[in-house]
Protein backbone atom coordinates (compact mmCIF):
# COMPACT_ATOMS: atom_id res chain seq x y z
CA UNK A 1 0.00 0.00 0.00
CA UNK A 2 2.45 2.65 -1.12
CA UNK A 3 1.32 6.10 -0.18
CA UNK A 4 1.69 9.01 -2.58
CA UNK A 5 1.53 12.18 -0.51
CA UNK A 6 0.86 14.99 -2.99
CA UNK A 7 0.82 17.55 -0.18
CA UNK A 8 4.35 16.86 1.05
CA UNK A 9 5.44 15.45 -2.38
CA UNK A 10 6.54 12.17 -0.83
CA UNK A 11 6.21 8.53 -1.87
CA UNK A 12 6.86 5.93 0.80
CA UNK A 13 7.19 2.23 -0.02
CA UNK A 14 7.29 -0.56 2.53
CA UNK A 15 9.57 -3.56 1.96
CA UNK A 16 9.46 -6.50 4.36
CA UNK A 17 12.20 -9.11 4.82
CA UNK A 18 10.57 -12.37 5.90
CA UNK A 19 11.96 -15.82 6.61
CA UNK A 20 12.97 -18.43 9.17
CA UNK A 21 14.78 -17.60 12.41
CA UNK A 22 18.53 -16.88 12.17
CA UNK A 23 18.29 -16.81 8.38
CA UNK A 24 19.95 -13.39 8.00
CA UNK A 25 17.10 -10.87 7.70
CA UNK A 26 18.54 -8.46 10.25
CA UNK A 27 22.02 -8.98 8.75
CA UNK A 28 20.67 -7.82 5.37
CA UNK A 29 19.43 -4.59 6.93
CA UNK A 30 22.63 -4.07 8.92
CA UNK A 31 24.68 -4.40 5.75
CA UNK A 32 22.49 -1.87 3.94
CA UNK A 33 22.72 0.47 6.93
CA UNK A 34 26.53 0.27 6.95
CA UNK A 35 27.00 0.67 3.21
CA UNK A 36 24.45 3.28 2.19
CA UNK A 37 25.68 6.88 2.50
CA UNK A 38 24.62 8.25 5.92
CA UNK A 39 22.77 11.11 4.24
CA UNK A 40 20.56 8.62 2.40
CA UNK A 41 19.37 6.58 5.34
CA UNK A 42 17.72 7.23 8.66
CA UNK A 43 18.21 5.66 12.03
CA UNK A 44 17.97 1.87 12.24
CA UNK A 45 15.60 0.70 14.93
CA UNK A 46 15.77 -2.84 16.29
CA UNK A 47 13.21 -4.11 18.72
CA UNK A 48 15.19 -7.14 19.83
CA UNK A 49 15.56 -9.38 22.87
CA UNK A 50 18.63 -9.25 25.12
CA UNK A 51 20.15 -12.01 22.99
CA UNK A 52 19.70 -9.91 19.85
CA UNK A 53 16.88 -12.00 18.44
CA UNK A 54 14.29 -9.84 16.70
CA UNK A 55 11.31 -9.46 19.03
CA UNK A 56 9.05 -7.24 16.96
CA UNK A 57 10.90 -5.79 13.96
CA UNK A 58 13.94 -3.96 12.63
CA UNK A 59 13.30 -0.79 10.70
CA UNK A 60 15.53 1.13 8.32
CA UNK A 61 14.35 4.06 6.20
CA UNK A 62 16.34 4.62 2.99
CA UNK A 63 15.96 7.81 0.99
CA UNK A 64 16.14 7.47 -2.78
CA UNK A 65 16.25 11.23 -3.30
CA UNK A 66 13.90 13.53 -5.21
CA UNK A 67 12.57 12.19 -8.49
CA UNK A 68 10.33 14.36 -10.67
CA UNK A 69 9.50 16.48 -7.64
CA UNK A 70 8.74 13.55 -5.31
CA UNK A 71 10.89 12.52 -2.36
CA UNK A 72 10.97 8.72 -2.61
CA UNK A 73 11.64 6.64 0.49
CA UNK A 74 11.88 2.91 1.07
CA UNK A 75 11.02 1.69 4.52
CA UNK A 76 12.80 -1.63 5.13
CA UNK A 77 11.41 -3.91 7.82
CA UNK A 78 12.31 -7.35 9.08
CA UNK A 79 9.99 -9.62 11.03
CA UNK A 80 10.92 -11.96 13.89
CA UNK A 81 11.93 -15.32 12.47
CA UNK A 82 10.87 -17.35 15.44
CA UNK A 83 7.44 -18.96 15.06
CA UNK A 84 6.72 -17.96 18.65
CA UNK A 85 6.39 -14.34 17.52
CA UNK A 86 3.90 -14.96 14.71
CA UNK A 87 1.46 -12.34 16.01
CA UNK A 88 4.03 -9.58 15.57
CA UNK A 89 5.23 -11.03 12.22
CA UNK A 90 1.75 -10.62 10.86
CA UNK A 91 1.40 -7.02 12.00
CA UNK A 92 4.48 -5.93 10.10
CA UNK A 93 3.00 -7.14 6.80
CA UNK A 94 0.25 -4.53 7.06
CA UNK A 95 0.48 -2.25 4.03
CA UNK A 96 3.48 -4.08 2.53
CA UNK A 97 4.56 -3.12 -1.02
CA UNK A 98 7.22 -5.76 -1.58
CA UNK A 99 8.48 -8.91 0.16
CA UNK A 100 11.94 -10.47 0.27
CA UNK A 101 11.95 -14.00 1.60
CA UNK A 102 15.36 -14.71 3.13
CA UNK A 103 15.86 -18.47 3.10
CA UNK A 104 18.65 -20.21 5.01
CA UNK A 105 20.52 -22.38 2.48
CA UNK A 106 21.69 -24.91 5.05
CA UNK A 107 20.20 -28.31 4.28
CA UNK A 108 19.18 -28.72 7.94
CA UNK A 109 17.01 -25.59 7.65
CA UNK A 110 14.95 -26.83 4.70
CA UNK A 111 11.88 -27.58 6.82
CA UNK A 112 12.19 -24.23 8.62
CA UNK A 113 12.29 -22.45 5.22
CA UNK A 114 9.20 -24.27 3.98
CA UNK A 115 7.35 -23.59 7.22
CA UNK A 116 8.23 -19.88 7.09
CA UNK A 117 7.16 -19.62 3.43
CA UNK A 118 3.87 -21.28 4.20
CA UNK A 119 3.43 -18.95 7.17
CA UNK A 120 4.13 -15.94 4.91
CA UNK A 121 1.41 -16.99 2.48
CA UNK A 122 -1.03 -17.55 5.32
CA UNK A 123 -0.31 -14.20 6.96
CA UNK A 124 -0.60 -12.39 3.62
CA UNK A 125 -3.95 -14.06 2.98
CA UNK A 126 -5.17 -12.94 6.38
CA UNK A 127 -4.44 -9.34 5.36
CA UNK A 128 -6.28 -9.96 2.08
CA UNK A 129 -3.06 -9.74 0.02
CA UNK A 130 -1.96 -12.10 -2.74
CA UNK A 131 1.77 -12.70 -2.80
CA UNK A 132 1.61 -13.54 -6.50
CA UNK A 133 0.32 -10.04 -7.25
CA UNK A 134 2.88 -7.94 -5.41
CA UNK A 135 6.66 -7.60 -5.86
CA UNK A 136 8.26 -10.65 -4.30
CA UNK A 137 11.81 -12.04 -4.35
CA UNK A 138 13.55 -14.98 -2.71
CA UNK A 139 17.08 -14.71 -1.36
CA UNK A 140 19.07 -17.87 -0.64
CA UNK A 141 21.42 -16.76 2.08
CA UNK A 142 24.53 -18.43 3.54
CA UNK A 143 25.70 -19.75 0.15
CA UNK A 144 29.25 -19.88 1.52
CA UNK A 145 28.51 -22.64 4.03
CA UNK A 146 29.65 -26.19 3.21
CA UNK A 147 26.24 -27.60 4.11
CA UNK A 148 24.37 -25.26 1.74
CA UNK A 149 21.79 -27.18 -0.31
CA UNK A 150 21.94 -26.96 -4.13
CA UNK A 151 19.91 -24.08 -5.58
CA UNK A 152 17.72 -26.44 -7.64
CA UNK A 153 16.72 -28.27 -4.47
CA UNK A 154 15.95 -25.04 -2.63
CA UNK A 155 13.95 -23.67 -5.56
CA UNK A 156 11.86 -26.85 -5.76
CA UNK A 157 11.09 -26.74 -2.05
CA UNK A 158 10.84 -23.03 -1.23
CA UNK A 159 9.97 -21.35 -4.52
CA UNK A 160 8.16 -23.98 -6.63
CA UNK A 161 5.96 -21.40 -8.37
CA UNK A 162 2.28 -21.00 -9.03
CA UNK A 163 0.05 -21.58 -12.03
CA UNK A 164 -0.64 -18.64 -14.34
CA UNK A 165 -4.30 -18.67 -15.29
CA UNK A 166 -4.64 -15.32 -17.11
CA UNK A 167 -4.14 -16.04 -20.85
CA UNK A 168 -2.48 -12.63 -21.37
CA UNK A 169 0.33 -13.60 -19.02
CA UNK A 170 0.86 -17.07 -20.45
CA UNK A 171 4.09 -16.40 -22.32
CA UNK A 172 7.70 -17.25 -21.51
CA UNK A 173 9.46 -14.63 -19.39
CA UNK A 174 13.23 -15.09 -19.15
CA UNK A 175 14.78 -14.63 -15.71
CA UNK A 176 16.80 -11.41 -16.11
CA UNK A 177 19.13 -12.46 -13.29
CA UNK A 178 19.97 -16.01 -14.46
CA UNK A 179 20.87 -16.97 -17.99
CA UNK A 180 18.69 -19.64 -19.64
CA UNK A 181 16.27 -19.71 -16.72
CA UNK A 182 12.69 -18.46 -16.77
CA UNK A 183 10.32 -16.67 -14.38
CA UNK A 184 7.30 -17.80 -16.41
CA UNK A 185 7.41 -21.02 -18.41
CA UNK A 186 5.26 -23.89 -19.62
CA UNK A 187 5.50 -27.33 -18.06
CA UNK A 188 3.27 -30.36 -18.61
CA UNK A 189 0.71 -28.15 -20.35
CA UNK A 190 0.57 -25.57 -17.52
CA UNK A 191 2.04 -22.10 -17.31
CA UNK A 192 4.09 -21.63 -14.16
CA UNK A 193 5.49 -18.48 -12.58
CA UNK A 194 7.97 -18.20 -9.74
CA UNK A 195 9.57 -15.37 -7.81
CA UNK A 196 13.03 -14.19 -8.90
CA UNK A 197 15.77 -15.54 -6.68
CA UNK A 198 19.18 -14.32 -5.54
CA UNK A 199 22.12 -16.05 -3.92
CA UNK A 200 23.64 -14.23 -0.96
CA UNK A 201 26.13 -14.22 1.86
CA UNK A 202 24.59 -11.46 3.95
CA UNK A 203 27.45 -11.25 6.46
CA UNK A 204 29.84 -10.20 3.69
CA UNK A 205 27.14 -8.35 1.75
CA UNK A 206 27.24 -10.60 -1.32
CA UNK A 207 23.85 -10.47 -3.01
CA UNK A 208 22.33 -8.07 -0.49
CA UNK A 209 22.13 -5.10 -2.83
CA UNK A 210 21.24 -7.29 -5.84
CA UNK A 211 18.16 -8.42 -3.94
CA UNK A 212 17.30 -4.94 -2.71
CA UNK A 213 17.73 -3.41 -6.16
CA UNK A 214 15.45 -6.00 -7.76
CA UNK A 215 12.66 -5.68 -5.20
CA UNK A 216 12.78 -1.89 -5.08
CA UNK A 217 12.63 -1.64 -8.88
CA UNK A 218 9.63 -3.97 -8.92
CA UNK A 219 7.92 -1.81 -6.28
CA UNK A 220 8.62 1.42 -8.18
CA UNK A 221 7.00 -0.14 -11.29
CA UNK A 222 3.75 -0.57 -9.36
CA UNK A 223 3.51 3.21 -8.83
CA UNK A 224 2.96 3.96 -12.52
CA UNK B 1 -5.12 -27.02 -11.87
CA UNK B 2 -2.64 -26.38 -9.07
CA UNK B 3 1.00 -27.06 -9.66
CA UNK B 4 2.19 -30.19 -7.90
CA UNK B 5 4.45 -29.01 -5.09
CA UNK B 6 7.39 -31.21 -4.37
CA UNK B 7 7.44 -30.00 -0.77
CA UNK B 8 3.97 -31.36 -0.13
CA UNK B 9 2.06 -28.15 0.43
CA UNK B 10 0.20 -25.83 -1.84
CA UNK B 11 -0.01 -22.11 -1.26
CA UNK B 12 -3.48 -20.97 -0.27
CA UNK B 13 -4.05 -18.72 -3.29
CA UNK B 14 -5.48 -21.71 -5.10
CA UNK B 15 -8.26 -21.77 -2.55
CA UNK B 16 -8.71 -18.02 -2.16
CA UNK B 17 -8.73 -16.40 -5.62
CA UNK B 18 -10.32 -13.04 -4.71
CA UNK B 19 -7.18 -11.70 -3.02
CA UNK B 20 -5.42 -8.69 -4.49
CA UNK B 21 -2.15 -6.90 -4.13
CA UNK B 22 -2.01 -4.14 -1.54
CA UNK B 23 -3.54 -1.02 -3.05
CA UNK B 24 -1.99 2.42 -3.18
CA UNK B 25 -3.62 5.54 -1.88
CA UNK B 26 -2.85 9.16 -2.43
CA UNK B 27 -2.94 12.20 -0.24
CA UNK B 28 -3.67 15.43 -2.08
CA UNK B 29 -3.05 19.08 -1.38
CA UNK B 30 -6.75 19.70 -0.64
CA UNK B 31 -6.81 16.74 1.79
CA UNK B 32 -3.81 18.21 3.54
CA UNK B 33 -5.49 21.61 3.90
CA UNK B 34 -8.65 20.12 5.41
CA UNK B 35 -6.66 17.99 7.83
CA UNK B 36 -4.42 20.88 8.85
CA UNK B 37 -7.50 23.04 9.52
CA UNK B 38 -9.04 20.38 11.75
CA UNK B 39 -5.82 19.75 13.66
CA UNK B 40 -4.92 23.43 14.04
CA UNK B 41 -8.36 24.00 15.55
CA UNK B 42 -7.87 21.05 17.89
CA UNK B 43 -4.43 22.22 19.02
CA UNK B 44 -5.79 25.73 19.65
CA UNK B 45 -8.60 24.38 21.80
CA UNK B 46 -6.44 22.06 23.87
CA UNK B 47 -3.03 23.75 23.99
CA UNK B 48 -1.46 20.42 22.99
CA UNK B 49 1.94 20.77 21.28
CA UNK B 50 1.81 18.63 18.16
CA UNK B 51 -0.64 16.48 16.25
CA UNK B 52 0.59 13.84 13.80
CA UNK B 53 -1.25 11.59 11.41
CA UNK B 54 0.39 8.21 10.83
CA UNK B 55 -0.96 5.49 8.57
CA UNK B 56 -1.33 1.93 9.82
CA UNK B 57 1.59 0.80 7.68
CA UNK B 58 3.89 3.14 9.62
CA UNK B 59 4.18 6.14 7.33
CA UNK B 60 3.90 9.72 8.48
CA UNK B 61 1.08 11.51 6.66
CA UNK B 62 0.93 14.94 8.33
CA UNK B 63 2.38 16.98 11.20
CA UNK B 64 0.74 20.09 12.66
CA UNK B 65 1.92 22.32 15.51
CA UNK B 66 5.40 22.44 17.01
CA UNK B 67 7.93 20.59 14.84
CA UNK B 68 8.99 17.37 16.60
CA UNK B 69 12.59 17.24 17.84
CA UNK B 70 12.77 13.47 17.26
CA UNK B 71 13.15 11.44 14.06
CA UNK B 72 9.57 11.54 12.70
CA UNK B 73 10.05 8.55 10.36
CA UNK B 74 11.14 6.26 13.19
CA UNK B 75 8.42 7.68 15.40
CA UNK B 76 5.76 6.87 12.79
CA UNK B 77 6.89 3.26 12.36
CA UNK B 78 6.91 2.68 16.12
CA UNK B 79 3.51 4.34 16.52
CA UNK B 80 1.93 2.05 13.93
CA UNK B 81 3.51 -1.01 15.56
CA UNK B 82 2.36 0.14 19.00
CA UNK B 83 -1.19 0.69 17.81
CA UNK B 84 -1.32 -2.61 15.90
CA UNK B 85 0.01 -4.58 18.86
CA UNK B 86 -2.61 -3.00 21.12
CA UNK B 87 -5.30 -3.77 18.55
CA UNK B 88 -4.42 -7.45 18.83
CA UNK B 89 -4.39 -7.25 22.62
CA UNK B 90 -7.89 -5.76 22.48
CA UNK B 91 -9.08 -8.70 20.40
CA UNK B 92 -7.62 -11.13 22.89
CA UNK B 93 -9.70 -9.42 25.57
CA UNK B 94 -12.79 -9.76 23.42
CA UNK B 95 -12.86 -6.09 22.38
CA UNK B 96 -13.20 -5.15 18.72
CA UNK B 97 -10.47 -2.53 19.23
CA UNK B 98 -8.96 -0.05 21.63
CA UNK B 99 -10.13 3.12 19.94
CA UNK B 100 -7.55 5.17 21.81
CA UNK B 101 -4.30 4.74 23.78
CA UNK B 102 -2.59 6.96 26.30
CA UNK B 103 1.09 6.94 27.24
CA UNK B 104 1.94 9.07 30.24
CA UNK B 105 5.38 10.51 30.86
CA UNK B 106 6.69 12.76 33.59
CA UNK B 107 6.64 15.81 31.33
CA UNK B 108 5.55 14.63 27.88
CA UNK B 109 2.56 12.44 27.14
CA UNK B 110 0.93 11.08 24.04
CA UNK B 111 -2.61 10.20 23.14
CA UNK B 112 -3.36 8.02 20.13
CA UNK B 113 -6.73 7.64 18.48
CA UNK B 114 -7.94 5.53 15.56
CA UNK B 115 -9.22 7.37 12.48
CA UNK B 116 -11.33 5.48 9.94
CA UNK B 117 -9.48 2.21 10.78
CA UNK B 118 -6.71 3.29 8.41
CA UNK B 119 -4.72 6.01 10.13
CA UNK B 120 -3.82 7.07 13.65
CA UNK B 121 -4.03 10.53 15.20
CA UNK B 122 -1.15 11.10 17.63
CA UNK B 123 -1.38 14.02 20.04
CA UNK B 124 1.75 15.10 21.92
CA UNK B 125 1.16 17.28 24.96
CA UNK B 126 2.81 18.44 28.17
CA UNK B 127 1.70 20.05 31.42
CA UNK B 128 0.32 23.11 29.64
CA UNK B 129 -2.85 21.06 29.19
CA UNK B 130 -4.58 18.05 30.74
CA UNK B 131 -5.48 14.58 29.58
CA UNK B 132 -9.12 15.38 30.32
CA UNK B 133 -9.18 18.33 27.95
CA UNK B 134 -7.34 16.39 25.22
CA UNK B 135 -9.83 13.50 25.52
CA UNK B 136 -12.78 15.86 25.49
CA UNK B 137 -11.68 17.72 22.37
CA UNK B 138 -10.24 14.78 20.46
CA UNK B 139 -13.63 13.17 19.87
CA UNK B 140 -15.09 15.83 17.58
CA UNK B 141 -11.71 16.19 15.84
CA UNK B 142 -11.60 12.43 15.17
CA UNK B 143 -15.18 12.61 13.88
CA UNK B 144 -14.17 15.26 11.33
CA UNK B 145 -11.00 13.40 10.38
CA UNK B 146 -13.00 10.20 9.92
CA UNK B 147 -15.09 11.97 7.33
CA UNK B 148 -12.10 13.36 5.44
CA UNK B 149 -10.22 10.04 5.38
CA UNK B 150 -13.27 7.98 4.50
CA UNK B 151 -13.88 10.25 1.50
CA UNK B 152 -10.21 10.00 0.57
CA UNK B 153 -10.13 6.19 0.66
CA UNK B 154 -13.45 5.92 -1.20
CA UNK B 155 -12.07 8.16 -3.91
CA UNK B 156 -8.79 6.25 -4.38
CA UNK B 157 -8.76 3.28 -6.65
CA UNK B 158 -11.11 5.11 -9.00
CA UNK B 159 -9.28 8.33 -9.71
CA UNK B 160 -5.92 8.17 -7.95
CA UNK B 161 -3.38 9.73 -10.27
CA UNK B 162 -0.22 7.64 -10.73
CA UNK B 163 3.25 9.01 -11.22
CA UNK B 164 4.30 10.27 -14.66
CA UNK B 165 5.94 7.73 -16.96
CA UNK B 166 9.41 9.39 -16.91
CA UNK B 167 9.41 8.87 -13.15
CA UNK B 168 9.94 5.12 -13.44
CA UNK B 169 13.10 5.32 -15.54
CA UNK B 170 14.62 7.97 -13.30
CA UNK B 171 13.70 6.02 -10.17
CA UNK B 172 15.45 2.92 -11.57
CA UNK B 173 18.58 4.99 -12.25
CA UNK B 174 18.54 6.33 -8.70
CA UNK B 175 18.11 2.80 -7.31
CA UNK B 176 21.18 1.69 -9.31
CA UNK B 177 23.18 4.64 -8.00
CA UNK B 178 22.16 4.22 -4.37
CA UNK B 179 22.45 0.45 -4.18
CA UNK B 180 25.32 0.06 -6.65
CA UNK B 181 24.85 -0.83 -10.32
Amino acid sequence: MSMINYASREINCKLVYYGPGLGGKTTNLEFVYNKVAPGSRGKMISLATETERTLFFDFLPVDLGTIRGFKVKFHLYTVPGQVYYNASRKLILKGVDGVVFVADSQIERMDANIEAMQNLYENMVQHGYDLTKIPFAVQYNKRDLPNAAPIAELQAAVNPGWTVDEPARQRPVPDPYHESEFLVWQEDGHWIERAPYFEAVAVTGDGVFDTLKAISKSVVKTLG
Amino acid sequence: MPRPFSSGWSPPWHESPPLTGASSWSFREEDSLRIHDILRGFLGETNARTALIVDRAGQLVATVGEAPVFDPTAFASLTAADFSANDQLARMLGEAEFGALFHQGERESMYLADVARRVILVVLFDNRTTLGLVKLRVKPAVGQLNQVFTEMFDRDGTSAPGVESAFLGEAEDEIDKLFGS
